[in-house]
This record gives structure tokens, C-alpha cells and sequence, in this order.
């Protein structure tokens, strides 16, 4: 793999940019792989970069029926922050948080990791108890954070309404100084490329059309190129998550839905950290590019038409306005859906299946992004061992029967 | 913008007067105590969630505030058909390949089709017109 430096841009400048090396190989597919990966996205890409790194498991293949970081790794508002409120959600997101302070380092790839603090909303008397409660637990956790009042609010964001005047006035935020946001592309493209360096195949335009299964078993799985063994198959595929667990014979607690965001013309830095406000449900960043960047709500019907409905973006924007007035009059610029696979409990489910062999990464629902170095981490562990990593343990599929669930839908950042 | 015909008011009326209540025609286990923690827990928690046909429960919540039932289709968010709580899905996932075959097949004599499986009670006008435009 040839390195990204200074130096280099210098070197390849001097002769006109012309000898870059291709970010990865566009391989055919092999016969078999030790381990397959079904879907190209962020979670995947990584699980495939760490089973090669971290265990020496080199002979991987990642299916993805489009092109690499096309699904919801490319539509999603791009948050990172570990402020969740339950020991098993806490650790995983945390466990994630820590390898996003060293990812560009790591891969050799500027993913524009930006820790410029989240703002976590409240306006009720209600919310800000449930904030002195989360950010509590955060600390006995280990993870920072800190509960504002409106005024400290205010001299964060002075352009937000924090008066009394406001329809729901704010009372108060959580603070995760060390949260922030990153570059979603190029989160997917650096692990690409440093899993194709160390030798995983990844395969575009490779969908997966069903499983071969004998005796309960993973034997490999059918694709519009052909059948492709492996003892190990992990499926990471977000919204399509129920559909390729049906052509398994599984049945998953998820429900598939449209979630929209979207994004304002260019404007000059006027907002430098991240608010959220669960309660009148909208979110909002800032892109180093210039433009909003504004987090919808899921909408409440199934979905998988990759395209959100208009009222969810009206009543988004009224939100919006009505946390910032000064942003009444900004235009947006593109809007786009993405497909959630939403859980009973907000939280996502890293398990082994019946199938022995198989194993599924998903249920992340509206918020994987921030997941994407840890989620990969511990499947990819769990994958080499054939045991569920110590974090991902609790996040077993059992859970839907055994009744521990991992209540998150107070931290998690949109309502579902 | 959804146009759902509520089967109550018997009028067409917009996404916004209604709220979406997830999968329909779930039977709640007769005797729970009775109930494996398997049985329980598919029951609570285990929802159908195809990529196609879905019958699901809306409740029409500023207008006559009743549930009603609607089959529509999760990619092209196609409104099949609408009806009472109580009352049995016309449209279901083998009228779908039914159709999908008679366009593969380039069969143009498919009157008898839009009319049976779209007949169904209350069926928008907009998703009628659009399959008997897709079919003629």
C-alpha cells in the first residue's frame, strides 16, 4: 500500500498527480474464503480490516451487492458520541469512541475525526432529570460528560434561542466534550483500502442471492456470481438485514424504516459543535464544507424505499427554526433516506444464529455510524474465535427471549 | 405524501391525519401464562418485516380515531388496498408474484386481475390508476 504523507503529496505533485495507486484491487471472486462478509458498508469494511489485522485472518471476502459506503454509511449525519445511558451500550459505543481518536493514525486515512463536542438538549423538567441520570452514568462509566444549564448552553451556541420566550424553552444539556463527527466516506474507503492491503478481496457488484446450509451449518452462499464457500459467514446489512436472515430460515426482531436527513447550501462557520433535541426531534451540525447538516426522524411505516416523507422533513425544519431563528431562511440543498433496521430496544444485535457458522451484525437502527471501529472490532473478534467478544456478548439475539433487553431509547438520538 | 382511504370516514385523506401502528392481524396468545419464554418472546417482539407486501394497522388519529388495516407494498409504498379491523386482506404477497409473472411474461389480458386483487375495499384511485396503467 503506498502511504498518504506530506511528503508524498509533494512527490506525486511533482509529477503531476499522475501515478497515484488505486485505492484497492477490484478482484474476482475465489472459489472459498475462510471468512465471508455480506455488505460493503462501514461496520463491514471494518470487520474485515480487523479479522485481517488483529488475527491474522487474511483469506476474507466482503460481498456487497452495490459499491463500497453506498448504503446508509453514506446517508447518515455523521455523529460520533459514547454518551449511552445502560454498562453494555456504554462500553461498546466507548470501545468504539477509542479507536476513533487514533483511526486516521491507524488506517492512513484522514477520516476527519472532529471532536467538537455533542449538546444533547432538554426541555422539560423530565429531560433534564433523565440528563442528570445518563450523565451520571456516563461518569461512573468512565465516559466524559457533563450537565449544562441554559446559560452555559447559551455561551456554547450563542446562536440558539435559549430564551424563555422560545415555544419550548431550553432548560439545560447534556455535554460530551470528546463526541464530535467524521467524514462518513472516507471512514468506509480507509478501512477499504487497508483491508484490501492486507490482502481481503473485496467484492462489488456481488449480491447475495441465498445460503448454502447443510445440517445446520454455514457451508458458503449463493451470489449472482456464483457460489462462494466459507465455514464463516457474517452479515452485515443494515436494512436488508431481514431479508437476507429470511433466506436463511431466520427470523430477526427488527422492522426496516426510512430515515431522512438533509443538508443546507454552504454557509460561512456560524455553528461549531453538534445539538441534538430529543424533544422537539431534530439535529443539527455544521460540515467543514459549510453546509447544514440536519438529522430527521425516522418515518414511523416499514420501509425500504431509500427515500423519507415529506411531513417528517416539515416538521424537522419547524424544529430546526424554531431552535435557530437565525436559519430561517437557509435553503437546503439535497435531501435523502436511508433504511434503519430498528430494534425493539434501541440497541443492535451482534450474535451467533442457529445456523452454526453464521453470525449477524445489525439492528443498529438510526444510529450505527458512531458504532462503525467498534462494531467491527468485536465482530470480527467474535468471528475469529466462534465466540461472541466479551462486549458484544449482551447483544446476543437471546435477549428477545430471555427479556434482557438493553433499554436505549433515551439516549438513543432519534426517537423509534 | 400518502392519500389513505379510511375505511371508517369512507373518504381519502392525507399521511398527516394518520399514524402507522406496525404489523397487523398478530394474535395475542390465548392463555400467556401458559406461554414458553420462545412463544412469549416471538409474540412481544418478532415482527414480519418483508421487502413487498405488508399488512399493517393505521390509526386514523385526528379524524375518527379508529384502527384500520392497510396492505401496501414496502418499496413502492403502494397503498393495495384498505379495510376494517376485523376484516381478511384481499391483496397478499402471491397476488404480487401473480402480477409480477403476468409482466414478465408480457401478458396484456390482466383486466381481471387489476379488478379482483384491486377491487379491494377502498383501493385509492391514484394506486388503481397506476396498476391498470402499469397492466394495459
Amino acid at each position: 500500500m503506498q502511504r498518504y504523507s506530506g511528503f508524498g503529496l509533494v512527490k506525486h505533485a511533482l509529477r503531476h498527480h499522475e501515478d497515484w495507486q488505486r485505492q484497492w484491487r477490484n478482484p474476482t471472486p475465489k472459489p472459498g474464503y475462510d471468512v465471508i462478509i455480506v455488505g460493503g458498508g462501514g461496520h463491514g469494511l471494518a470487520t474485515a480490516y480487523y479479522l485481517a489485522k488483529e488475527h491474522g485472518i487474511t483469506n476474507v471476502a466482503v460481498l456487497e451487492k452495490g459499491w463500497l459506503g453506498g448504503g446508509n454509511t453514506a446517508r447518515n449525519t455523521t455523529i460520533v458520541r459514547s454518551n449511552y445511558l445502560w454498562d453494555e451500550s456504554a462500553a461498546l459505543y466507548e470501545h468504539a469512541m477509542k479507536h476513533w481518536e487514533g483511526l486516521s493514525q491507524e488506517l492512513n486515512y484522514n477520516v476527519m475525526f472532529s471532536q467538537r463536542g455533542v449538546l444533547n438538549l432538554g426541555h422539560t423538567l423530565q429531560d433534564m432529570r433523565d440528563i442528570q441520570r445518563r450523565v451520571n452514568a456516563n461518569r461512573l462509566n468512565g465516559i466524559d460528560g457533563e450537565v449544562l444549564d441554559a446559560e452555559g448552553v447559551q455561551s456554547l451556541v450563542p446562536i440558539m434561542d435559549c430564551s424563555k420566550r422560545a415555544r419550548y424553552p431550553v432548560m439545560g444539556a447534556s455535554w460530551q466534550p470528546r463526541a464530535g463527527v467524521a467524514r462518513h466516506d472516507a471512514v468506509a474507503w480507509g478501512y477499504a483500502r487497508a483491508a484490501d492491503a492486507l490482502g481481503v478481496d473485496l467484492l462489488q457488484n456481488t449480491e447475495v442471492t441465498g445460503f448454502k446450509i447443510r445440517d445446520g451449518r454455514i457451508l458458503g452462499v449463493h451470489t449472482n456470481r456464483g457460489d462462494i464457500e466459507a465455514k464463516t459467514v457474517g452479515c452485515v446489512t443494515a436494512g436488508n438485514s431481514s431479508v437476507l436472515a429470511g433466506m436463511a430460515g431466520l427470523n430477526l426482531p427488527l422492522e426496516s424504516h426510512p430515515l431522512q436527513a438533509l443538508v443546507s447550501e454552504p454557509l460561512k462557520p456560524v455553528l461549531d459543535t453538534v445539538v441534538m433535541s430529543n424533544h422537539v426531534h431534530g439535529y443539527i451540525s455544521q460540515s467543514d464544507k459549510g453546509d447544514l447538516v440536519i438529522g430527521a426522524g425516522i418515518d414511523g411505516y416499514n420501509g425500504y424505499g431509500q427515500r423519507g416523507s415529506y411531513p417528517t422533513v416539515e416538521h424537522t425544519l419547524q424544529a430546526i427554526v424554531e431552535m435557530f431563528p437565525i436559519f430561517s431562511r437557509v435553503r437546503m440543498n439535497r435531501q435523502w433516506g436511508g433504511i434503519v433496521d430498528t430494534c425493539p430496544d434501541a440497541c443492535p444485535i451482534l450474535s451467533k444464529t442457529k445456523v452454526k457458522g453464521l453470525y449477524f451484525n445489525c439492528g443498529w437502527g438510526t444510529g450505527g455510524f458512531k458504532a462503525t471501529p467498534g462494531s467491527g472490532h468485536v465482530f470480527a473478534a467474535s468471528l475469529a474465535k466462534g465466540e461472541m467478544h466479551p462486549i458484544a456478548a449482551p447483544f446476543s439475539i437471546d435477549r428477545f427471549h430471555s427479556g434482557a433487553l438493553i433499554d436505549e431509547h433515551g439516549a438513543a438520538g432519534v426517537a423509534h | 405524501m400518502f392519500h389513505i382511504y379510511c375505511p371508517y370516514c369512507e373518504e381519502h385523506r392525507e399521511e398527516e391525519e394518520f399514524h402507522p401502528k406496525g404489523q397487523a392481524h398478530i394474535a395475542r396468545p390465548e392463555d400467556p401464562d401458559a406461554c414458553s419464554d420462545e412463544a412469549w418472546g416471538d409474540y412481544l417482539f418478532f415482527r414480519d418485516n418483508p421487502r413487498g407486501i405488508h399488512h399493517e394497522m393505521w390509526l386514523h388519529a385526528v379524524g375518527c380515531r379508529k384502527f384500520f388495516n392497510i396492505t401496501r407494498h414496502t418499496v413502492s409504498y403502494e397503498i393495495l388496498e384498505t379495510y376494517k379491523m376485523g376484516e381478511q386482506p384481499t391483496v397478499g404477497a402471491e397476488h404480487l408474484a401473480r402480477e409480477e409473472k403476468t409482466a414478465r411474461e408480457g401478458k396484456t389480458d390482466s383486466v381481471q386481475v387489476a379488478e379482483g386483487g384491486q377491487q379491494a375495499v377502498g383501493a385509492s384511485d391514484a394506486a388503481l390508476a397506476s396498476v391498470k396503467g402499469a397492466q394495459a
